[in-house]
């Protein structure tokens, strides 16, 4: 069958099974392997991208359900050669180690910090606790999190 | 420049040296452009998927692999037999045993391997599974460790001749007489048994491997999810008999390793096979369960402890008995000449007469494995073992768990300490390390506070009987204190399949003055590409962001065992620092030629070889290297070029350390614990990059929380794994873990040229302790002296009642 959708901003369309999870579609037939996979029920988070502004787990959606929906995964977290905040705020407080879970962090992290742009540690901690990480504790992951609430890009500012 | 001044910075913002400083590796990770393996698709690649076993122990009567080779998009199906006949069924594992690629006489554990299918994709490859038809029958399993030596056992492991047991190994380590003479004249003596669960890795990112023969060369590339390159493509070349220089290991970005990645898994075998069969790339990625059922474990010791002391508190000897579960094959992952791997550090970090312990390896119909999940190689063990043995005396003796270990850390001036069981101890104040975490902690008021707290519950009606009063809870106080040896390991001591455990690395730098580094280990987000950039930045003030870590090919880069067991610090970091030395005494001889003085007129300061007196004069480690490679004539006999290579056999292991303290807070109702506050301080030697190593802290941390609160692998009586998603093992998210409160002493290790110790798994090793510990001073209104990890709501209800659970079996 055929889906089009938009995927970070641009529309591409693909012919696909039925069956096909969003998460191999984007990584496999769009080569976007930014978002990860990590787990067979969903416990795990590393697959977490945007459908229609929300966070979804990519791997309990199939791509024929994504047909005529707007995708945004990590690859459109940067605006041209900016770092997202939330990009910058995982660098500069170590919020990543192996680097496996963080795309599907920021994801969720962009998310809140749209929707909450000043959260406190225990929101932060709510906002994550869908997703995995085996690296880090995830102090750093809420460090960065808060530092990118507190360092909001220019035009966040401005709106 | 000493290791502890701050280190200038470079036109980047970098410290030319040691420091805090932002990782490199980060810019393409934080992009979505990292190198995973399940991110790399080659042209004509095909997709390899497992058929596993049902059947704990069951005999294979037949397999019927036509509907599956009849699929349209199958390329390839393969099973035991066919390997038989390409000599390939079994490989050797890293303890000297054999393992079946795929079964052939028998299954021997739930999810073993026992077909593979090659398809056009993964999906396919999947579906072509549900087509293979099995036909066991099924045989009786051995799922209870301490009843697989007992007379009448179904016996494993009849492939090996003669075999009529379940035994693997019996091994000793200390003074057997000298501990039993402490044991008759000691005051006091408590005993404790204690299991140790199977827990497993579970890195985010699965195992997994492309395998690409090349028909006509008979090269063999492989890109694999492994923490140890090196010793994969020896492996490869002796298990499947391809020429060694014919092998290139390639491990892209690792996602998370914690030991899981550091043998070779039948998958790997399997892709190669595949691809030898079919002539493409085979790419086979295990998923979620396959993960969790098949590739390495940890742990799962049986331990029974007792401890000799005095009635004032001063612990005299230590006697250990240990049951092993290695599963179905001894396929653990640790030096050869030590099969129960470092578990004679137990111990531990107190100055005691005598210590003995035993161990005795079983098979089991469980998974292999054994020696994984960030444990340097079984310290894990025996620092639970030890730190637990502590608690109980304490209990005993109705003495503070603080004061019994002030009263029998190692003092300073003990250094270095040869252990009871024939460790030396490099270097260590574990006074001070304690001193300063009670302190953090604020000890005294805990206790005050945990005293009120129980006063409370009490007045409220409070017993054993009725816990549940008014919602009051309940303070538990942890403390452990560990000492891990790592960064193994001497060659003398250390071998893996006779490889000695030295690390080879080369550092070329180039004209312009900018350098390459090639190291033999390799990190799955430890971050080396920055780490080993500060050290050669240390040693040569070269900029690190002038320095390019290479890494995980083993075509680039020289031979070594890989990253595990906390060794690349301790054995890679000091071969980094030793070759740069290297290039730091050639540079000097090439200075001198330059500026026409003898070399003993020169004197270093970070980045340049100046004139004594005539500070002025004096040539850049950058303008070395142009000149180096110029046509500045050197002495006789010296070559031109700034390259060097090192092998480093390090003279000890080192022995980082920590002490720990763990708050929970335990609600009497329902048995569920929350850790408050988690008080970690390290003695690592200096840090490298601070940020770093706190990184790796916090991540040993929550490890160390999810063992002792929610991780386990359990078995039902017929052998069924009940671990095999994140739905039944539990890890802990950011909702369980605490805001970790760190700090740290500094005690060099007087034998590394660094002065480093390792750090990567001293908080997995660590941490357990002090969360049981806690939960079990939480208990002590309920008179508990010991329940088994994992401390689940469910388990503390129990043991609040008396009766906890024996966690390794399900109850049925
Ligand atoms: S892959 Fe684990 S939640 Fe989607
Ligand atoms: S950084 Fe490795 S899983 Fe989060």
């Amino acid at each position: 069958m055929q889906v089009t959708m938009r995927v970070n901003g641009e529309e591409v369309s693909r012919d696909v099974e039925p069956r096909l999870l969003l998460v191999h579609f984007v990584r496999e037939r769009l080569g976007l392997t930014g978002t990860h996979w990590g787990c067979d029920t969903s416990n795990c988070g590393t697959c977490v991208l945007w459908m229609d502004g929300e966070p979804v787990k990519s791997c309990t959606v199939l791509a024929a359900m994504a047909d005529g929906r707007d995708i945004r995964t990590v690859e459109g977290l940067e605006k041209g050669t900016q770092l997202d905040p939330v990009q910058e705020g995982f660098m500069r407080e170590h919020g990543l180690q192996c680097g496996f879970c963080t795309p599907g962090m920021m994801m969720t992290a962009r998310w809140l910090l749209d929707h909450n742009p000043d959260p406190s540690e225990h929101e932060i901690r709510e906002a994550i606790s869908g997703q995995i990480c085996r690296c880090t504790g995830y102090e750093n992951i809420v460090r960065a999190i808060r530092w990118a609430a507190e360092h909001p890009a220019k035009e966040e500012v401005a709106s | 420049m000493t290791v502890t001044d701050a280190a200038p910075l470079s036109a980047a913002g970098n410290p030319i040296g040691f420091g805090r400083m932002l990782r490199k590796e980060d810019a393409r990770f934080l992009r979505g452009q990292g190198n995973y393996l399940d991110d790399i698709q080659l042209p004509g690649m095909l997709h390899g998927a497992i058929l596993r076993s049902p059947h704990a122990h069951a005999r294979i009567i037949s397999i019927d692999t036509s509907a599956a080779e009849a699929h349209p998009k199958v390329k390839a199906v393969i099973t035991g037999a066919m390997l038989e006949g390409l000599k390939l069924a079994w490989m050797p594992t890293l303890s000297q045993d054999v393992q079946a690629v795929l079964a052939t006489d028998k299954v021997r554990f739930h999810g073993q391997e026992v077909a593979f299918v090659v398809a056009e994709d993964r999906y396919s490859a999947r579906d072509a599974l549900e087509l293979i038809v099995v036909e066991y029958e099924p045989l009786r399993p051995v799922v209870d460790a301490r009843r697989a030596l007992e007379p009448g056992a179904p016996v494993i492991r009849t492939d090996i001749e003669g075999k009529q047991d379940n035994h693997i190994f019996d091994w000793e380590a200390g003074d057997r007489e000298a501990t039993d003479e402490v044991f008759r004249r000691a005051e006091v003596v408590v005993a404790q048994d204690m299991l140790y669960p199977r827990v497993h890795p579970a890195p985010m990112e699965t195992c997994g491997s492309i395998a690409s023969m090349d028909r006509v060369t008979g090269q063999l590339t492989a890109w694999s999810t492994t923490q140890a390159p090196h010793a994969h493509r020896t492996l490869y070349a002796l298990v499947a008999g391809i020429p060694e220089h014919k092998v290139r290991i390639i491990s892209p970005d690792i996602g998370g390793g914690f030991g899981n990645k550091v043998g070779i898994y039948p998958g790997y075998v399997l892709a190669v096979v595949g691809s030898i069969v079919t002539g493409h790339p085979v790419k086979w990625v295990e998923d979620r369960s396959e993960n969790l059922m098949s590739t390495s474990f940890a742990r799962d010791y049986h331990m029974h402890g007792e401890i000799a002391a005095t009635k004032s508190g001063k612990i005299l000897g230590l006697r250990v008995k240990v049951l092993a579960d290695h599963g179905a094959f001894n396929g653990t992952a640790q030096p050869t000449k030590f099969p129960a791997g470092f578990f004679h550090i137990f111990p531990g970090s107190y100055d005691l007469e005598a210590a003995h312990c035993e161990v005795t390896g079983v098979y089991t119909n469980k998974a292999p494995g054994g020696v994984a999940y960030a444990c340097s190689f079984r310290v894990t063990e025996a620092v639970y073992l030890v730190e637990r043995m502590v608690e109980v005396l304490a209990d005993e003796l109705k003495m503070d768990p603080a004061d019994v270990r002030r009263q029998n850390l190692l003092r300073p001036e003990q250094f270095p300490y040869m252990n009871k069981t024939g460790w030396e101890y490099d270097s260590g104040d574990y006074g001070k390390t304690l001193e300063v975490a009670l302190d953090k902690a604020g000890y005294d008021d805990l206790r005050r506070r945990q005293a009120e707290g129980r006063a409370r519950w009490r007045a409220a009606g409070g017993t054993p009987e009725h816990p549940e009063v008014g919602g009051e809870h309940l303070m538990g106080i942890g403390i452990s204190f560990f000492t891990e040896g790592v960064g193994a390991g001497p060659k003398k001591h250390m071998d893996i399949l006779g490889l000695g455990m030295a690390d080879g690395c080369e550092l070329r730098v180039h004209p312009t003055g900018k350098a390459q580094l090639r190291l033999s280990v390799q990190t799955q987000g430890q971050g080396h590409e920055t780490t080993f950039a500060q050290i050669v930045a240390h040693e040569l003030g070269i900029p690190p962001e002038d320095i390019e870590v290479i890494h995980g090919d083993t075509d680039n880069t020289p031979f070594g065992l890989g990253t595990y067991g906390s060794r690349s610090t301790p054995v890679s970091g000091a071969a980094a620092a030793v070759v740069s030395r290297r290039i730091r005494d050639k540079a000097r001889i090439v200075a001198a030629a330059a500026l026409e003085c003898s070399t003993d007129d020169l004197e270093w300061e970070l980045g340049r070889w100046k004139v004594k007196g005539d500070p002025e004069k004096g040539k850049t480690i950058q303008e070395i290297a142009m000149l180096a490679h110029g046509t500045l004539e050197l002495p006789e006999g010296v070559e031109g070029h700034l390259d060097a290579s090192v092998v480093y056999d390090p003279p000890n292991l080192t022995y980082p350390y920590g002490a720990y303290i763990c708050v929970v807070d335990l609600d009497p109702g329902t048995g569920q614990i929350k850790v408050d506050r988690f008080i970690a301080v390290d003695d690592c030697g200096p840090r490298i990059n601070p940020m770093i190593v706190e990184g790796q802290v916090h991540g040993g941390l929550a490890d160390g929380v999810g063992m002792a609160l929610m991780e386990v692998i359990a078995f039902d009586e017929s052998g069924n794994h009940l671990g095999g998603s994140f739905m039944d093992y539990l890890l802990p998210t950011s909702l369980e873990c605490p805001s970790w409160e760190l700090g740290e002493t500094v005690t060099p290790s007087p034998h590394h040229p660094l002065g480093v110790k390792g750090v990567g798994e001293s908080a997995t090793v660590g941490s357990p302790p002090a969360v049981v510990n806690a939960v079990v001073d939480a208990l002590e209104p309920f008179g508990v002296r010991h329940a088994d990890m994992p401390l689940t709501p469910a388990q503390v209800w129990l043991a609040m009642r008396g009766r906890p659970l024996r966690t390794d079996l399900a109850v049925s």
